[in-house]
């Protein structure tokens, strides 16, 4: 004699999705691109997550060549000294920087955020920017390929060589679309919670390959996979840059992207790269 | 009126009473039912935060977009989980038949099946796929299997075998100690008696739990994204992370109701039919 209402209830809540999923209307994009006075981008008048101090978000573990030591608060490595470099221009001292841990896959969910901005390799595409504010690029990667050494994905010359190999990437990562856009691999890449996923794959033989950007590359194969090789770079479609990640609509976008701008036309920002990435002169061009 | 008419009478009216004493439930639990969900549609819609909510979660757009990629991948869930499923009957069967056996020379295997409960109902089973899935290929043997989905697919088998094989011992130890001694007595051996007499009710009687282990099941094929293999939550996380959008994760979601729900149907039914008989 019940029966009538779970059907009741089911109509109800299909009702409910429908009506929720029908009234979504379209987004609109607004340009972070406000040019901004460096006078305004100063302790006192930004309005920071914590009043006088600066939040920086990184995931948890922070890989090298971006951080070292897992320690974000060093002020090693080419994320961790871009930020304070950033903070620097903004008139906070290394103490007033505070380092918070945020996952990637929260970084971009929507309420209010517990940073300031966010450095994790994150990259800027238009579909992200709807839901999120990006700071002016501070990094152009390129996608690397890596395999063990003496296989046969490792004596790729071209992109096409690589198309029946099973290529293993890392989730969030702007490689899955490189992949599928430039090798279009035979079978379906393999995609992997984090990095340390995907090069204990690579060196269990799961994957014939790992496509990263070029840093992480030259890293594991310097460091974690020594019988790696880089088989070669390639660009990701549209250039793959990276910036740091704000909240929609935060009134400190504008500021940090002019430190950003700030630290390339005054060549900092060259000299932390130089500083922390292996220079990648010899990998070869994979077309 | 004679004696029968009356008693058909009382009966009219109590059949009538009950009759209204039922739609009167079914209004106050309509009504009610609206005033609760409505209110938290409602409460959810006015919220301050509640557009962009419906944009990151609920865009008709990224719905579209995502959603045939999505149910592609489901498809490999559904695979995976009708293998998986039958392996779970069949290593959970034997594991609960060692348990429960009497034999003084079986010892042994008996402590191998309490331990192989113990161990793998201990674990969780997102470590287990993970251990079962990059141990295995890291003991590089030859002839073991380095397919991430086969390695998943064991790893699950063996965490949901031996919550099964818990369930079938319940059923087995559930059928009265009469029924084998009166197997035995009309002259069917030991194995006849399990295998004609007790194993056919004590399934029957476990139906409702086992079905519930299948739902859970179902759920957590998706625990088999973490070595890699692109089925229905990992496709729809590759998408929401390329466009920081989770409209595909709510994709995802919707699909995997779509086999739990008739399943916990199917499990509420034969609850009803169990308490009849």
């Amino acid at each position: 004699m019940t029966r009538p209402l779970p059907k009741f209830l089911a109509a109800m809540a299909t009702a409910a999705m429908l009506a929720i999923l029908a009234g979504c209307g379209s987004t609109t994009t607004s340009s972070s691109t406000n040019s901004v006075a460096a006078a305004d981008c100063t302790p006192d008048k930004m309005q920071t997550h914590t009043a006088g101090e600066l939040t920086v978000a990184t995931d948890k573990p922070a890989y090298p060549p971006y951080f070292l030591n897992n320690d974000p608060a060093n002020g090693k490595g080419f994320e961790s000294a871009t930020a304070y470099a950033i903070a620097n221009r903004l008139g906070y001292a290394p103490s007033d920087v505070n380092w918070v841990t945020e996952p990637f896959n929260s970084s971009y969910a929507p309420g209010p955020k517990d940073f300031d901005f966010d450095v994790n390799q994150i990259s800027i595409t238009p579909a992200r920017a709807q839901h999120v504010d990006f700071s002016a690029p501070y990094y152009t990667a390129n996608q690397a390929v890596v395999a063990a050494k003496g296989s046969s994905a490792a004596s790729a010359k071209t992109l096409a060589d690589l198309k029946d190999a099973t290529i293993g990437v890392q989730l969030g990562t702007t490689s899955l679309d490189a992949v599928n856009t430039q090798i279009q691999p035979s079978t379906q890449p393999k995609v992997f919670n984090d990095s340390n996923d995907v090069v204990t794959a690579l060196k269990e033989n799961q994957v014939d390959a790992i496509v990263t950007d070029l840093p992480t590359a030259l890293y594991i194969t310097a460091v974690q996979v020594p019988d790696g090789t880089v088989v070669g770079q390639f660009s990701a479609p549209g250039g793959d840059q990276w910036g740091a990640l704000l909240a929609k609509g935060s009134p400190l976008t504008p500021c940090v992207s002019l430190a950003i701008d700030e630290l390339r036309s005054s060549g900092e920002l060259q000299r932390i790269e130089t500083r922390w990435m292996s220079q990648a002169a010899n990998a070869p061009t994979l077309k | 009126m004679t004696a029968s008419e009356a008693t058909l009478g009382r009966r009219a009216a109590r059949e009538t009473a009950k009759r209204r004493r039922a739609r009167r439930g079914q209004a106050i639990a309509a009504v009610s039912s609206l005033i609760v969900i409505g209110g938290l549609i409602a409460l959810a819609v006015t919220s301050p935060g509640w557009p962009t909510v419906r944009d990151t979660f609920f865009s008709w757009s990224a719905f579209k977009d995502s959603f045939p990629d999505v149910a592609k991948a489901f498809w490999l869930d559904i695979k995976m989980f009708c293998v998986i499923e039958a392996a779970v009957l069949v290593v959970g069967m034997v594991v609960a038949l060692v348990r429960t056996s009497q034999a003084a020379a079986l010892f042994p295997l008996r402590l191998l099946a309490a331990v192989f409960v113990d161990v793998f109902r201990g674990v969780p089973v997102i470590l287990l796929v993970y251990l079962v899935g990059f141990g295995i290929p890291a003991l590089e043997l030859s002839g073991l299997p380095s397919d991430p989905i086969i390695l998943g697919g064991v790893a699950l088998t063996l965490s949901y075998s031996a919550y099964v094989a818990e369930v079938y011992r319940s059923g087995i130890a559930s059928i009265h100690r009469g029924q084998r001694d009166a197997a035995l007595a009309i002259g069917l051996t030991e194995g006849q008696a399990l295998r004609h007499v007790i194993l056919p009710q004590a399934v029957r009687r476990v139906g409702p739990p086992l079905l519930n282990d299948f739902i859970a099941l179902q759920k957590d094929v998706a625990l088999v994204s973490i070595l890699g293999v692109v089925e229905a939550f990992r496709q729809a996380q590759i998408i929401s992370s390329s466009t920081f959008n989770y409209t595909a994760l709510v994709g995802a979601a919707l699909l995997y109701l779509c086999v739990t729900i008739p399943l916990s149907r199917v499990l509420d039914r034969w609850g009803i039919g169990g308490r009849r008989v």
